[in-house]
């Protein structure tokens, strides 16, 4: 499986997970359905943004921060849009970020260069 | 030309300086000096390109020992692989005294340089590319049976050479039949008493180094004396290798890296691993952070050992778990 590929399929499940969590807050409950495809949707960017990330840079330090980086902005995206929520959509978010981008470092494969 | 007296030869014999007059040749410095023989710096006039040369020691030259050289040699010129340093030439000097040279190595041996690496990670890799060089030979049907720290030398890029081969022995049955070093020495060498022989050192001939010999070897088993040799002294060269630096010298190995040593250097063959190359995957594993063949780990090492292999994983999702908490817990009561 290819680092893209890998970073969709994780950074889908994981952000699908994350928004499924809304459900334990009460005051958000009736909006669960809208919270995990949004969710979803933003950890497919930020899993595909760390696979591309992935295929260029081979270092796992690198590939954390950059992880960090795109959930953070992702989630402050969303949280400016929610106008709140702020701590509840960024924290964890970023770190799902954190995760995609190690995945990516850590597994899948690179690019494969040709010989003639 | 210039023809040397009997006078001068025989001085130059005393002497014990390689008179290199006459080859393409020119003598620069002792290196080191063997039981066999010893090892110059020279220069080779013609490719100018510094090499190293190995000749019998003048007051040991007989031809027994010339025979041993030259095979050295020969076995050596079979054996091409990055770990192993290359034969580049063979010839005679005036004396008679045989000479073969090889690829000068700049360097320095692995107990000096395994001094200055404080990674015991890093040293291990070094031994592994030993390893890949020896399983190569025996590969071809040639065991070291001389493997120590003095006989390993390591480049300034991290390249490895095992060296000396003096001590080596051409198996007669190997996993590639009749494409082997023996097979071709033996076609080539039919008066060869030694090389037709199933070791090239007779019963109860003792060669090889304390410590780093194997219990057979120290006997002068040489019938029983085979890969498992080998990896007895790649085992004692290990326990060098992963003690390391004299700041370390006290500190308790890993016990998988324990284990791995003992069944290397247990006493009775059967009991050692079966090959190099699976005493280097066992190493490999450890690194790795996988369980090794040489160590059933209970539980809590197992986890011990998930954990430190799967440590940024184990953190990140941990952090994530605790934030998640955290936020539910502070924000929405």
């Amino acid at each position: 499986m290819n680092k893209i590929l890998l970073g969709l399929l994780l950074g889908t499940v994981l952000g699908a997970i994350d928004g499924g969590t809304a459900y334990f807050t009460p005051s958000v409950r009736a909006m669960i359905v809208g919270i995990v495809i949004g969710s979803t949707f933003k950890g497919l960017i930020a899993g595909i943004a760390a696979g591309i990330f992935a295929r260029k840079v081979n270092s796992v330090p690198l590939g954390i921060l950059f992880g960090l980086f795109v959930g953070f902005v992702l989630a402050l995206l969303v949280a400016l849009k929610q106008h709140g929520y702020y701590f509840e959509i960024i924290l964890p978010g970023s770190l799902v970020g954190m995760i995609v981008g190690w995945a990516t470092q850590k597994y899948g494969a690179g690019v494969q260069t040709k010989h003639a | 030309m210039k023809f040397l007296n009997d006078k001068a030869l025989e001085r130059l014999r005393g002497s014990g300086v390689p008179d290199l007059s006459g080859t393409r040749y020119e003598l620069r410095e002792l290196i080191a000096r063997g039981g066999m023989g010893v090892v110059y710096a020279a220069d080779d006039e013609k490719l100018n390109r510094r090499v190293a040369l190995k000749v019998l020691d003048a007051a040991s030259a007989n031809p027994d020992l010339t025979q041993r050289l030259l095979r050295e040699a020969r076995v050596l010129a079979q054996l091409e692989h990055p770990g192993i340093v290359p034969v580049h030439d063979v010839g005679a000097l005036p004396d008679g005294r045989v000479f073969y040279t090889m690829k000068f190595v700049e360097g320095l041996r692995l107990d000096q340089h395994v001094v200055k690496v404080d990674s015991l990670p890093e040293r291990l890799r070094l031994f592994l590319r030993i390893c890949d060089a020896v399983a190569f030979a025996h590969a071809r049907g040639v065991l070291h049976r001389d493997l120590k720290p003095a006989n390993v030398m390591v480049g300034p890029f991290g390249e490895v050479l095992v060296m000396d081969w003096g001590l080596a022995k051409v198996l007669r049955e190997t996993s590639e039949s009749n494409d082997t070093v023996f097979a071709r020495f033996a076609k080539e060498n039919p008066g060869d008493e030694e090389t037709q022989a199933t070791a090239v050192t007779g019963h109860g001939t003792v060669l090889g180094t304390p410590g780093y010999m194997s219990p057979e070897q120290e006997r002068g088993e040489t019938e029983k004396i085979d890969v498992r040799s080998d990896v007895f002294s790649l085992g004692a060269l290990l326990k060098f290798v992963a003690a390391g630096t004299e700041g370390n010298k006290g500190q308790r190995l890993p016990r998988a890296l324990q284990a791995i040593c003992e069944k290397a250097t247990a006493k009775q063959p059967e009991l050692r691993y079966g090959s190099v190359s699976e005493l280097a995957s066992d190493v490999s594993r450890h690194l790795d952070g996988l369980p090794v063949l040489a160590y059933s780990e209970n539980i809590l090492e197992r986890l011990v050992r998930f954990y430190k292999r799967h440590q940024i994983a184990i953190l990140l999702i941990t952090a994530y778990l605790v934030t998640r908490f955290l936020v539910l817990y502070f924000f929405h009561r």
